[in-house]
């Protein structure tokens, strides 16, 4: 509180020295032009050997295809061509893919609401300071984050499974019939149910982080003035930590297309999941079971490029709403 | 604006709210709002909480289970196999699991450790100098951050087939290494935590470029790179398909590979579900015992860093 009535004239005079210190050394002016691309020459090097490199090679692979003369025997009879736009085309007309999308599509709009509304929610009630035992609970819901994806889908795996399941031995006790998460379209649910567990926790951190730069002054005001909590929340904490909330959802939905982990471990379990459940399941087993490079690469660029379309999709529709409203 | 300053003059709100209601009252709101419990969002609360526990709480419990007793006794009943079940899991093939776990703590630990290093080093660059191409540099790596993590594991794959590096430790250390946001945090940090004065003194006293960086920027950094580091950490700790595509070898396994391949054993050979369980109780409790310890690095509180300086 009271730094930020603090804060204005320590920074000004901040600034008010600096540029008179760095008139002070033009004579190493030589060294100094060369040492931020020493900083950056390590970052550099890696990005471009494990980031740029392979997007390229990604994208020059999508336009290739193996041809097979005579009949594919032989070491000479396979010769690596340009493929144009087939690989592409065949990825899009595939229905095993566009299967796999709608899955997504469909897990994507149960888990990234859920999983911010739930974050918004428990960040509000950390910050009113009305609610009990807040260090025991922040601790616990944050928790999940501590455990790998793969080993969470382990854990409600076999929560899931009848005979291990408290919730079977729960409901067999009333005699009602249980249906199998681990069946046709229920599965969708339990893959969903598990990437909100580990997922909450992040994203109310990273709200409740937001929240808690807010002055308090502002809504000690209004609950002056009579203002209720929820309408604090409504009208000055969830507008204020907007932008965080923006920016939660775009790495959510990021995440969300690219699932791979939680439904490949629980595959053992469940015959629900085929081996193209995901999109990005579906390049795994083209590139690695079938070795069919090149369609692999055309079908990951495609996700790259719908991740993307939708994330700025999505921002600019923030944006242009947010601009909206202020008129 | 009254309401900036932190000490409110008492004539003021009270003025402000006599118009509604009797002062008395409106003081006592005023006061008391934080603070007055809520038991309806006390109980949401623990019931978030109750939910974000239930798989670990399960996890402690089934791991003290035989077998047999899996199945058959009460989901959240205890028993008495825990050293049973550590002694089986040790003894699977000759210790594989606790190889895991080593291969674990390296991939993590020793990719966190470069990681940061890399980061603090190009965000100290972007953020204490100015240079030609500086912006280009900053968005260019940035972006890096969008990139999804699938276009780059097949190519990833056949570049490092190509060097006669897959199924080793470096195929999955080094491209854990470059990490767009560790080196966007670190400009932040860098910027907020260093003052451009302290920066001009260590050049004026004749320190190098490298040395005023180690000797002087880097201690300024720690908390900032401490919570770089954790990020990196659970990120490389937490990536299944990197190392799931770039091993064959079941030695070089990380934790959840290992664990995600011992799962699929278990579909034909039930016994395998006890290790599959003990095995997740241990590999979640170095990360659980990080977690608490660094709790408070958790916050990405920008704030904090620009009031120390």
């Amino acid at each position: 509180m009271t730094t930020t009535t603090a804060a204005p004239p320590g920074g000004r005079a901040a600034r008010a020295a600096a540029p008179s210190a760095r008139a002070t050394g033009p004579s190493t002016s030589g060294r100094r032009r060369l040492a931020p691309w020493g900083f950056l020459a390590p970052a550099i090097v890696l990005f471009v050997l494990f980031l740029a490199l392979p997007i390229g090679y990604a994208l020059y692979l999508s336009f290739r295809t193996e041809k097979v003369s005579g009949l594919g025997l032989g070491s000479g009879s396979r010769t690596e061509v340009w493929a144009g736009l087939s690989n592409y085309a065949a990825a899009l007309g595939d229905p095993e893919f566009l299967a796999s999308v709608g899955r997504v599509a469909l897990y994507g709009v149960i888990v990234v609401p859920t999983m911010l509304g739930l974050a918004l929610l428990f960040a509000l009630l950390l910050d009113s300071r009305r609610a009990r035992a807040r260090t025991f609970s922040r601790t616990s819901i944050f928790l999940p984050y501590a455990v790998p994806a793969v080993i969470s889908s382990l854990l409600w795996g076999f929560l899931y499974l009848p005979g291990v399941s408290p919730f079977y031995d729960l409901f067999e006790r009333f005699g009602w019939d249980v249906p199998s998460l681990f069946d046709g379209d229920l599965v969708m649910f339990a893959v969903a149910n598990i990437a909100v567990w580990g997922g909450t926790g992040f994203n109310m951190i990273v709200i409740y982080t937001a929240l808690k730069s807010v002055p308090s002054e502002l809504y000690e005001a209004a609950e002056l003035d009579g203002a209720s909590q929820v309408a604090v929340a409504l009208r000055i904490k969830i507008p204020i930590v907007t932008p965080s909330i923006i920016m939660t959802a775009v790495f959510s939905m990021i995440a969300t297309l690219q699932v791979f982990a939680e439904p490949t471990t629980l595959r053992p379990l469940s015959n629900a999941i085929s081996t193209t459940w995901t999109p990005l399941m579906k390049v795994y087993r083209d590139a690695f079971t079938r070795g069919d490079l090149y369609s692999a690469a055309a079908t990951s660029v495609i996700i790259a490029l719908a991740t993307f379309v939708l994330s700025f999709g999505f921002l600019r529709l923030v944006q242009s709403r947010a601009f909206a409203s202020e008129k | 604006m009254t309401t900036l300053t932190s000490p409110l003059p008492a004539d003021v709100p009270a003025a402000r709210v006599d118009a509604r209601r009797p002062a008395g009252r409106a003081r006592r709101h005023w006061r008391g709002a934080g603070e007055r419990p809520s038991p309806v969002a006390t109980a949401v609360l623990l019931l978030g909480a109750l939910y974000c526990l239930l798989p670990v709480v399960w996890v402690v419990v089934a791991s003290t289970k035989s077998g047999a007793e899996l199945f058959a006794s009460f989901t959240f009943a205890p028993s008495t196999h825990l050293a049973d079940n550590v002694a089986d899991l040790s003894a699977y093939r000759d210790g594989l699991f606790w190889r895991w776990m080593v291969n674990t703590a390296l991939y993590a630990g020793v990719g966190a450790i470069l990681s940061t290093l890399v980061s603090a080093m190009a965000g100290y660059g972007l953020a204490k100098y100015t240079f030609a191409g500086k912006n280009a540099v900053f968005n260019v790596l940035l972006a890096g951050v969008l990139v999804p993590a699938v276009v780059l594991a097949i190519p990833q794959y056949l570049l490092l087939a190509e060097l006669d590096l897959t199924n080793t430790y470096w195929s999955v250390l080094l491209p854990s290494i470059i990490s767009p946001y560790g080196i966007y945090l670190a400009r932040i940090y860098a910027a907020a935590a260093v003052p451009d004065e302290v920066v001009e003194a260590a050049r004026t006293d004749g320190a190098s470029e490298t040395r005023t960086f180690f000797q002087v920027a880097v201690p300024m950094l720690v908390p900032g790179l401490v919570t770089v580091f954790l990020f990196q950490f659970v990120a490389i700790w937490n990536n299944f398909m990197l190392p799931y595509i770039m091993l064959g070898d079941d030695k070089l396994f990380p934790i959840t590979v290992g664990l995600s391949g011992l799962l699929n054993q278990g579909a034909s050979q039930p016994a395998m579900y006890t290790l599959v369980i003990t095995g997740a109780l241990l590999s979640i409790l170095p990360l659980v015992a990080l977690f608490f310890v660094l709790q408070r690095f958790w916050q990405v509180d920008l704030a904090a860093g620009a009031v120390k300086s």
